[in-house]
């Protein structure tokens, strides 16, 4: 049989081809001009902000017979994702050198897991997100490794492949489930599917669901699915760790959100209550256990796994409201964190990366900007105003107390508050204790950047968070 | 009035804080005086208000009113009434002597000292003037940035755990308010407008729910028995003008909150836990006092002098009536004036002893005269002495707690006998007793001291010889107030300017009689 052949709408994907493009030139760069990290931090720059420039006039629309499509709320993820590239090629510059890493693949793997989360997120069938994502997590696991000789990257290399590859089976394993109860992997299909034939209480369906669910919750790194994260976010390069708690994070987020109300819109009522309690552990696990951290690293590690539980409370109320204020949390959130993390890397030095929380003591000292800056990226992430962390939090316990779920919210704004203790006991290092060490810090032009980007950010949308609001809520109209 | 004077007032500090940053470190000199001449400048601003201020109506005045954030209604909208200017106020002179006491007190990291105590009150003056719910939030805990660095960096020996303590106890309670904040948002028809809200019927379940939640917030803050065990840590270990801010203003802000959100928007709740709410007081009063008698520590003995004197104001604003609500809110700036005295008088002599232990002071009446003259007038102020304001806004409450229920004003008055007890015999400790000799030398006040003092001073007899001028402010907001909570907007109206007016003069003339001088 002869079947005619049409070539698939390019215009959607076309940020992600060009993604691709420059990534691949990355390489020849690379072997052309051997060593010379800076021309390709300013190609992945330059790449970034034109991508981004570009995501802002593409029109709504879909392609690959409805598999891709691409509407502000994909858009809106995909500048979240991009920024996380922005900001990380910023930081890396010092740390790169400081580290002694010379692979001219980093920025070219960093693209590629960026195009992943944008297939990802503009994925509206499984396999395209599965294929995705894939794409994200192989890229991530190599940039984990790429300190050869640190005995704690390689260990967070291989247990994040494992634990990578074992969810993304698990993921796998759901989605087959879907297919065979509802013969499609068309996320719109399946709903359609369920609601026709009534099939929502079927046992296979509900475990394939559940098995989906445990693969994105392992994504966004939210309890009892974080086991991976502390090692992991310790072991890895700085930069690559401040990378993977905002973009990959945010496209999980995306994806998350999306299979939930495209595919499972009526079964909300049960997936809320798991979701939130999903939601809560995550914020006990990583709030209490963030307490007992003496690495800097560490610690922020399990506040993004509590702060993953924040960013849950906006998907559990199912709303549009809801969604949108996840969409500004994890815009808000990559500011703060990416700040916290570019100070993170400030203090680093050739042989002391100053990674503990004592190595904080006594900054405001010897280094007042960089503690001021941290000051003001601790307390957004703490969620106290006038900074965006409030907003965004502000945000999230409006929607899901007008979603109803009143108890949740109760227990969570507990657990900020304790969360509070640990942000706080860095600023009490920072400025109340004596310094057991005399250092100045250099502020490469990477940084200093990176820096200015993010508090600007962290105090304009806790100043005036009206046009991102507007922006997240709109994005939510074509969904 | 079209010029924006609060903003004004709000920004001016913060303003002149951001410019601190661009003195040098080493010019400390001129950190001080730029701090002093912003902070009298910000002083400056607010005289306008009190002579613009029209006392005949209750609605708001000075009103800015701007959308900020209109995905959520969320307005900048600021305004004052008879109720809120006086903190205004209060706020403006307080920073001043913070800044006066700070001169030399202050050694370590003077720049950061006196951004953060700009930014503080720039923070403080907003949560007065904000009428939009939301926008009142961010003032109140953006004050607790400053305020954590103040009592942290500044502070005494177990200043960290005291500043944790602080900043830990208020967030959750604002925290819980925020989840209130929110639900009467969503029940009050999406907005964040006091004065809309406080028009509105909300069902009284949903008031006594809301009630609680706010006062997780408030009670907190001023702070009420049994949340306020983080007060005697943080006014001991703050810094003077650290201590100073929490007495004069800070602790203000809860019962300030209690008399703007809690009275008008929940009404029928306020009405039903009228009852609990006099209690807590009265335990406060007592328990305050009491322990007061068992302290060691200077400082903590003023602290819990404000336990028992905060719980005189709850007492007041919580038993209803005109005269009550007149004298607690009188009383909060009474308190913030003598409470603040005392700490800047303690502030002063700690740093020529650099102890707070009231065993190793004695006599100090010989070497310090008019330093032992001054203590000795704000001791009897906080005793409430007639003549100086103490009495007059103790005497409004008891009167009004009277009229309410008796039994209250008694066990009230109790706690002014214990008040005296421990004032009086703190006083005996310190100034008479045995000279101890190891404060020979020490150095009698300077002027800029005495110069920080007279404020307090002339205020104190001001407020206590003229309470009308101050109460005058208040008439029309406390009966609207009043009006809102019984929900009766007849009758009060008229009958409660007469019996303020009697009332009024018949505290005044005691106050005249008693004291011998005047006649």
């Amino acid at each position: 049989m002869n079947m005619p052949f049409t070539m698939p709408a390019l215009a959607p994907i076309m940020p992600e081809i060009m993604l691709v493009c420059v990534a691949l030139i990355l390489i020849i760069v690379d072997l052309l001009y051997p060593r010379n990290r800076e021309l390709l931090s300013l190609f992945t720059l330059f790449a970034g902000v034109g991508l981004i420039a570009l995501l802002f006039k593409q029109q709504p629309a879909s392609t690959f017979g409805n598999m891709f499509i691409v509407d502000p709320y994909s858009i809106f993820f995909k500048v979240i994702c991009l920024l996380g590239m922005l900001m990380t090629t910023l930081l890396s510059g010092r740390y790169l050198e400081i580290e002694k890493i010379r692979n001219g693949e980093y920025y070219s793997l960093m693209m590629f897991s960026v195009v992943g989360m944008m297939i990802m997120v503009s994925g509206a069938d499984l396999i395209v997100i599965y294929l995705g994502l894939e794409l994200m997590a192989l890229s991530v696991y190599c940039l984990v490794g790429l300190l050869k000789d640190d005995v704690r990257a390689n260990e967070a290399s291989i247990k994040y492949f494992l634990m990578g590859g074992f969810s993304s089976a698990i993921l796998l394993f759901g989605i087959s489930l879907l297919y065979g109860m509802t013969g499609t992997t068309d996320l719109a299909g399946i709903a359609k599917y369920c609601s026709e034939t009534g099939i929502m209480s079927n046992p296979a369906l509900i475990t394939g669901f559940a098995l989906v669910i445990s693969g994105f919750c392992f994504k966004v790194a939210a309890a009892p699915f974080h086991f991976w994260t502390p090692d992991i976010y310790q072991g890895a390069p700085t930069s690559i760790t401040a990378f993977m708690s905002v973009a990959p994070k945010a496209a999980g987020f995306a994806v998350f959100g999306r299979f939930l109300m495209v595919g499972f819109p009526e079964l909300h009522p049960q997936w809320g209550t798991i979701i939130g309690f999903i939601a809560l552990l995550s914020m006990a696990v990583g709030n209490i256990i963030a307490l007992s951290q003496t690495n800097i690293k560490r610690m922020l590690a399990y506040s993004s796994i509590a702060h993953a539980g924040y960013a849950l409370l906006g998907l559990l109320s199912g709303t549009s409201e809801g969604y949108s204020a996840t969409m500004t949390y994890m815009f808000i959130y990559a500011f703060m964190n990416m700040g916290a993390f570019a100070i993170v890397i400030l203090l680093c030095s050739k042989g002391n990366r100053r990674e503990s929380l004592e190595d904080y003591k006594g900054l405001a000292k010897s280094n007042p900007i960089a503690a001021l800056l941290m000051l003001i990226f601790m307390f957004s992430l703490t969620g106290i105003p006038p900074t965006a962390g409030f907003i965004g939090k502000f945000y999230l316990l409006k929607s899901a107390l007008a979603a109803g779920y009143t108890y949740t919210v109760l227990i969570a704004v507990i657990f900020s508050a304790i969360s509070a203790y640990f942000y706080l006991r860095l600023v009490r290092y920072m400025y109340m204790e004596d310094p057991s060490e005399e250092f100045v810090v250099q502020y490469s032009p990477g940084l200093t950047a990176a820096l200015a980007l993010s508090t600007i950010g962290v105090l304009g949308m806790g100043i005036i968070p009206g046009t991102v609001l507007n922006i997240a809520s709109k994005s939510l109209i074509g969904f | 009035m079209s010029f924006p004077i609060l903003s004004l007032l709000i920004f001016l500090p913060v303003l002149g804080g951001i410019t601190l940053l661009g003195i040098s470190k080493e010019n400390e000199k001129n950190v001080k005086v730029m701090a002093l001449i912003i902070s009298l400048l910000e002083f400056v601003f607010t005289i306008p208000l009190w002579f613009a201020f029209d006392k005949t109506t209750f609605q708001m005045q000075f009103v800015e009113r701007h959308s900020w954030i209109s995905l959520f209604n969320i307005e900048y909208y600021l305004g004052l009434d008879g109720i809120s200017i006086l903190f205004v106020l209060l706020s403006a002179l307080i920073t001043i002597l913070c800044v006066l006491v700070s001169w030399n007190s202050i050694q370590v990291k003077v720049k950061e000292f006196f951004i953060a105590l700009l930014f503080l009150e720039g923070a403080m003056i907003g949560v007065f003037c904000a009428l939009d719910f939301f926008l009142f939030y961010i003032f109140w805990e953006a004050m607790l940035i400053p305020m954590f660095l103040l009592i942290g960096v500044w502070g005494g020996p177990k200043r960290i755990y005291a500043a944790t303590k602080f900043f830990l106890y208020t967030l959750v309670g604002s925290l819980l308010m925020l989840v209130g904040i929110i639900t009467l948002y969503m029940k009050g028809g999406n907005t964040f407008d006091i004065i809309a809200l406080a028009n509105q019927d909300f069902p009284v379940g949903l008031q006594l729910i809301l009630f609680w939640g706010f006062f997780a917030a408030f009670a907190v803050k001023v702070p009420m028995w049994p949340v306020h065990t983080w007060l005697p840590d943080a006014h001991t270990e703050a810094p003077a003008a650290g201590s100073v801010v929490l007495a004069g203003i800070l602790i203000k802000m809860g019962a300030y909150g209690f008399l703007r959100f809690s009275m008008p928007i929940l009404p029928d709740a306020t009405s039903s836990m009228m009852i609990p709410m006099l209690v807590l007081s009265l335990i406060g009063i007592v328990y305050g006092g009491v322990i007061c008698l068992a302290q060691t520590d200077l400082k903590r003995l003023i602290a819990y002098s404000s336990v028992s004197h905060m719980g005189f104001v709850t007492l007041g604003i919580f038993a209803l009536n005109t005269q009550s609500v007149e004298g607690g809110i009188l009383q909060m700036i009474n308190h913030g004036v003598v409470t603040g005295a005392l700490f800047l008088g303690i502030g002063m002599v700690y740093e020529r002893t650099h102890t707070r232990k009231i065993s190793d002071y004695g006599g100090l009446a010989t070497n310090m005269p008019v330093f032992a003259a001054f203590f000795l007038l704000f001791t009897l102020a906080s005793v409430g002495l007639p003549g100086t304001n103490g009495f007059i806004g103790e005497f409004l409450i008891l009167l009004g707690s009277f009229m309410t229920r008796p039994w209250v004003a008694l066990v009230a008055a109790s706690g002014l006998i214990i008040g005296a007890w421990y004032m009086l015999w703190l006083y005996q400790r310190i100034f008479f007793n045995p000279v101890n000799s190891k404060w020979d030398n020490i150095k009698e006040l300077e002027v800029r001291e005495i110069i920080a003092f007279m404020p307090m001073v002339i205020l104190i007899f001001w407020i206590g010889l003229f309470p009308n001028t101050m109460l005058d402010f208040m008439h029309v907001s406390v009966a609207h107030l009043l009006e809102q909570v019984s929900g009766n907007p007849e009758g009060v109206a008229s009958g409660v300017q007469l019996a303020v007016s009697n009332t009024i003069d018949a505290a005044v003339q005691g106050a005249q009689h008693a004291l011998p001088v005047h006649h």
